[in-house]
C-alpha cells in the first residue's frame, strides 16, 4: 500500500478477518483510495456500520468509527450527521444489513436526502451468519436457509434508493475497482444521500454452494454480467437481460436535510433578534 | 400566583429540564401519554442551536441520539410502552459502550398496546432488565410535576458523569398531571458535563481501567480517531475476545456504579422516624401513600412512607436499616408486584412485607391503601 493510503488504514489492526477471496477487502481498499484522492478532512470524518462481515471494514480504518448493530447504522448514522454536520459520514453496509433488518432506515435516510455516503457491500448474502439468503439473493439460488432454492424476490438496491429520494446513486463491483472509486467520490461531492451499490462476493457462503467456482471464477462472472451504463445506452434490451448496469445510475441534487435545518436554526434566530 | 410560577404538565417539566440541563439533540418517534416532550422539544431546541429529528421508529430513535452523544451532544429520547420495548436493544448498546443519553419513559399500561392514556408502573423491571445481557442502569422516578424538572436534569447530569444510559421513568399520571411550580433558575441549576481527555490522541484509551472507573470520553471529530462497537472490547476501544479483558471490562462497567452509589441513590422519608407500618412507594402511588400516611396517622396509626427517588439502583441499605425498626411494610404498586420483588429481597428477614397492587387502568386511591394497612394490622 502507498503511504497516503496507509495512513488512512489502522495497519496494526491487519490481516483482517474476512477469508481468503472475499469482495469485501477490495471495496474497502477503494473507499480508502476514494477518501485519500477526495479533499476531506480526515480528523472529520466518520465512517458507521452495522453488523455482518462488511460491516466490520471500520474496524480497520483510521477514523473515528462506530460499528453499531444490525441494520441500524443509518440511524446512527443521521444521529452524527445531524448533531455536527461538519462532519463526512460515511455508512458500511451489507445487503442484509440495509435493506432486510435496516429497510426501514434505508428508504427514510434516503427521503431525508441527509449527506451519507453509503457504500453497500451486495454480496447477495447474509455471510457473517453462514450463508442464509438477504433481500438480494437471486431467486432459484441456494442458501442455507433455502435449500431448495430460494423463493422470494429481489429488491434492485438502486431503483429503491431512487424512488426514495437519494440524489445520487451508483453502482460499482469489487471487478471495476476503479469504476467503484470514481462512483465513491463522486458520491462524496454530492451534497444529500449518496448511495453506491458495490457488488462484491462470498465464495466462502454464497459461491460454494451455488458451484460458482472459486473467487477468481466469482470475479470474472462480476466482469461478465456488468454493463456500463454509457454502453448500455446503445445497446438493444435483448443485450441486457440477465445482466446488471454500473456507473452513475442518478444523479439529481436538491436541498440537503442538515442544512435544511441549520437554515431553520438562523431564520428562528433572526425572528428572535 | 407569584410572576414566576407557572400551571404546567410532568411532561413539559421534563423537556424543560432536559433543556435546563444542556440537552440538544432529541429524536423520537410519536407515542400517547409521552408526545408532549417531542412536541415541546421540536418548538424548542432549533431555538437554541439544538436540534429536533423524529425518527422512522423508536429503534432508529435510540440509535440516533446515541450517534449525536458521541459527537458531544447531551441527548434524550422519550417514549411509553410498545416504543420502549422496540428501542432495548439499542439501549444495550449505549450500556456497553458507556454512552451517555436519557430516555424519558412516561409509563402506560401494558403488555402490548395495553392503555395508551392508562397509566401503570409495569416497566420498572423492564428498565432493569429490558435488555440482554447483565448491564448496569440507572432509573429515576419523579412523582410531581417539579420532580420531573429537576430528575431530568438529574438523570442528564449522571448520564454525562457516568457515561451510562439513564432512564427517568415517569408515569402517565405524572406526566399528564399539572401543578403549579417555580421552576428554579438557570444559575440556581447545576449542569455536569462529561470528562473529555486531554491527552494526545496516541495515548487515548477510552475505555482506561483508571482510578475514577469512568474513562474520558472523546467527541467525534476532534481527532482522537477512536473505535466504538458493542462487541467486548478492550481498552483502547476494538473487540476482544480475551476472557481476562472481558472479565476486567465487564468488573469495571459495574463497579462503577457500585463505587458512586452514595451520589446516585436518591430516596425521600416522610413520617418514618416513629413508624411501624411503612409504606414503599414510588412515582404517582407515592402521592396516594403520603396521603395514606396523614390519613393513618390522624387516627393515631403510626404510618411512614419510604419513596425510592433511585430505584435503580435500589437503595437496599438504607431501606434494610428502616425495616429492622417496623414491624410492617406494605409495596402500593400499579402493577403484579415488581419493585415489591426488590423490597421482599432487601427486607423479608426483618419484617413482613405485603404487596398492595393493582392493574385496571385506574390509579391507587390513599382509601384503598388505608384499608390495606388495618387489613394487616
Ligand atoms: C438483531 C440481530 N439479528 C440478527 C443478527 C445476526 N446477524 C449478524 S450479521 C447478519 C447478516 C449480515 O449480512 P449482510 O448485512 O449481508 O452482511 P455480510 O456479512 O454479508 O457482509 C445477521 C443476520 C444480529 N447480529 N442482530
Ligand atoms: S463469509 Fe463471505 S462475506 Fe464473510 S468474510 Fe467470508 S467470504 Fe467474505
Ligand atoms: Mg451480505
Amino acid at each position: 500500500m502507498r503511504p497516503e493510503l496507509q495512513k488512512l488504514f489502522r495497519m496494526e489492526k491487519l490481516p483482517h478477518i474476512w477469508c481468503p477471496g472475499c469482495g469485501h477487502g477490495i471495496i474497502t481498499r477503494a473507499i480508502g483510495e476514494a477518501i485519500a484522492e477526495s479533499d476531506i478532512n480526515l480528523d472529520k470524518t466518520v465512517i458507521v456500520s452495522g453488523i455482518g462481515c462488511s460491516s466490520r471494514a471500520p474496524g480497520y480504518m483510521n477514523f473515528d468509527t462506530l460499528h453499531t448493530l444490525h441494520g441500524r447504522a443509518l440511524a446512527f448514522a443521521t444521529g452524527v450527521k445531524l448533531a455536527n454536520p461538519e462532519l463526512n459520514v460515511f455508512v458500511i453496509t451489507g445487503d442484509g444489513d440495509a435493506t432486510a433488518i435496516g429497510g426501514n432506515h434505508f428508504i427514510h435516510a434516503a427521503r431525508r436526502n441527509i449527506d451519507l455516503n453509503v457504500i453497500l457491500f451486495n454480496n447477495n448474502i447474509y455471510g457473517m451468519t453462514g450463508g442464509q439468503y438477504s433481500p438480494l439473493t437471486p431467486t432459484g439460488k441456494m442458501a442455507s436457509t433455502s435449500p431448495y432454492g430460494n423463493p422470494e424476490n429481489n429488491f434492485d438496491i438502486p431503483a429503491l434508493a431512487i424512488a426514495a429520494g437519494a440524489s445520487y446513486v451508483a453502482r460499482g463491483t469489487a471487478f471495476h475497482d476503479k469504476l467503484l472509486i470514481e462512483c465513491i467520490k463522486e458520491g462524496i461531492k454530492n451534497k444529500g444521500f449518496s448511495l453506491i451499490e458495490a457488488m462484491s462476493m462470498c465464495p466462502t457462503s454464497y459461491g460454494r454452494r451455488n458451484k460458482m467456482g472459486n473467487a477468481a471464477d466469482m470475479l470474472n462472472d462480476l466482469k461478465r454480467i456488468a454493463v456500463n451504463i454509457n454502453v448500455a445506452k446503445k445497446l438493444p434490451p435483448e443485450k441486457l437481460e440477465g445482466k446488471f448496469l454500473i456507473g452513475k445510475l442518478h444523479h439529481k441534487p436538491y436541498p440537503e436535510f442538515t442544512q435544511e435545518y441549520d437554515k431553520l436554526i438562523l431564520k428562528l434566530q433572526k425572528g428572535a433578534e | 400566583m407569584s410572576p414566576k410560577a407557572r400551571l404546567i404538565q410532568g411532561n413539559r417539566a421534563c423537556a424543560e429540564g432536559a433543556i435546563a440541563a444542556g440537552v440538544r439533540f432529541f429524536a423520537g418517534y410519536p407515542i400517547t401519554p409521552s408526545t408532549e416532550i417531542a412536541e415541546i422539544m421540536s418548538e424548542e431546541l432549533p431555538k437554541l442551536s439544538g436540534k429536533f429529528i423524529q425518527m422512522e421508529d423508536e429503534i432508529a430513535s435510540m440509535s440516533c441520539i446515541i450517534g449525536a452523544s458521541l459527537t458531544g451532544k447531551k441527548v434524550l429520547t422519550a417514549s411509553s410502552g410498545p416504543g420502549i420495548s422496540l428501542k432495548q436493544e439499542a439501549i444495550g448498546y449505549a450500556c456497553m459502550t458507556e454512552t451517555p443519553c436519557v430516555i424519558v419513559n412516561v409509563q402506560r399500561l401494558g403488555p402490548s398496546t395495553g392503555g395508551p392514556t392508562s397509566s401503570a408502573q409495569g416497566d420498572i423491571m423492564q428498565a432493569r432488565w429490558g435488555t440482554h445481557g447483565d448491564h448496569p442502569i440507572i432509573a429515576l422516578c419523579p412523582s410531581s410535576v417539579y420532580e420531573c424538572f429537576t430528575l431530568t436534569i438529574t438523570a442528564v447530569n449522571f448520564a454525562e458523569k457516568y457515561r451510562t444510559p439513564v432512564y427517568v421513568m415517569l408515569d402517565e399520571i405524572v406526566g399528564h398531571m399539572r401543578e403549579k411550580v417555580v421552576l428554579p433558575d438557570a444559575d440556581e441549576i447545576e449542569v455536569i458535563d462529561r470528562k473529555r481527555p486531554t491527552c494526545p490522541p496516541e495515548e487515548y484509551k477510552p475505555y482506561q481501567i483508571g482510578e475514577s472507573l469512568i474513562p474520558a470520553m472523546a467527541d467525534y471529530g476532534t481527532g482522537y480517531k477512536w473505535h466504538v462497537t458493542g462487541l467486548f472490547h478492550d481498552e483502547t476501544g476494538f473487540p476482544s475476545g480475551n476472557p481476562q479483558v472481558i472479565d476486567a471490562q465487564f468488573k469495571r462497567l459495574m463497579a462503577k456504579f457500585k463505587k458512586y452509589e452514595d451520589e446516585i441513590l436518591l430516596w425521600e422519608e416522610t413520617e418514618t422516624k416513629d413508624a411501624e407500618i411503612l409504606l414503599v412507594a414510588y412515582g404517582s402511588t407515592a402521592r396516594s401513600a403520603l396521603e395514606a400516611v396523614n390519613i393513618l396517622r390522624t387516627e393515631g396509626i403510626k404510618a411512614g412512607l419510604f419513596r425510592p427517588i433511585t430505584i435503580w439502583p435500589f437503595p437496599e441499605k438504607v431501606l434494610k436499616t428502616l425495616a429492622g425498626k417496623v414491624k410492617k411494610i406494605i409495596v402500593p404498586e400499579m402493577n403484579y408486584g415488581q419493585l415489591f420483588l426488590e423490597v421482599e429481597r432487601v427486607c423479608k428477614d426483618k419484617t413482613q412485607v405485603s404487596g398492595l397492587f393493582k392493574v385496571d387502568s385506574l390509579p391507587i386511591a390513599p382509601d384503598e391503601i388505608t384499608a390495606k394497612v388495618r387489613e394487616v394490622l
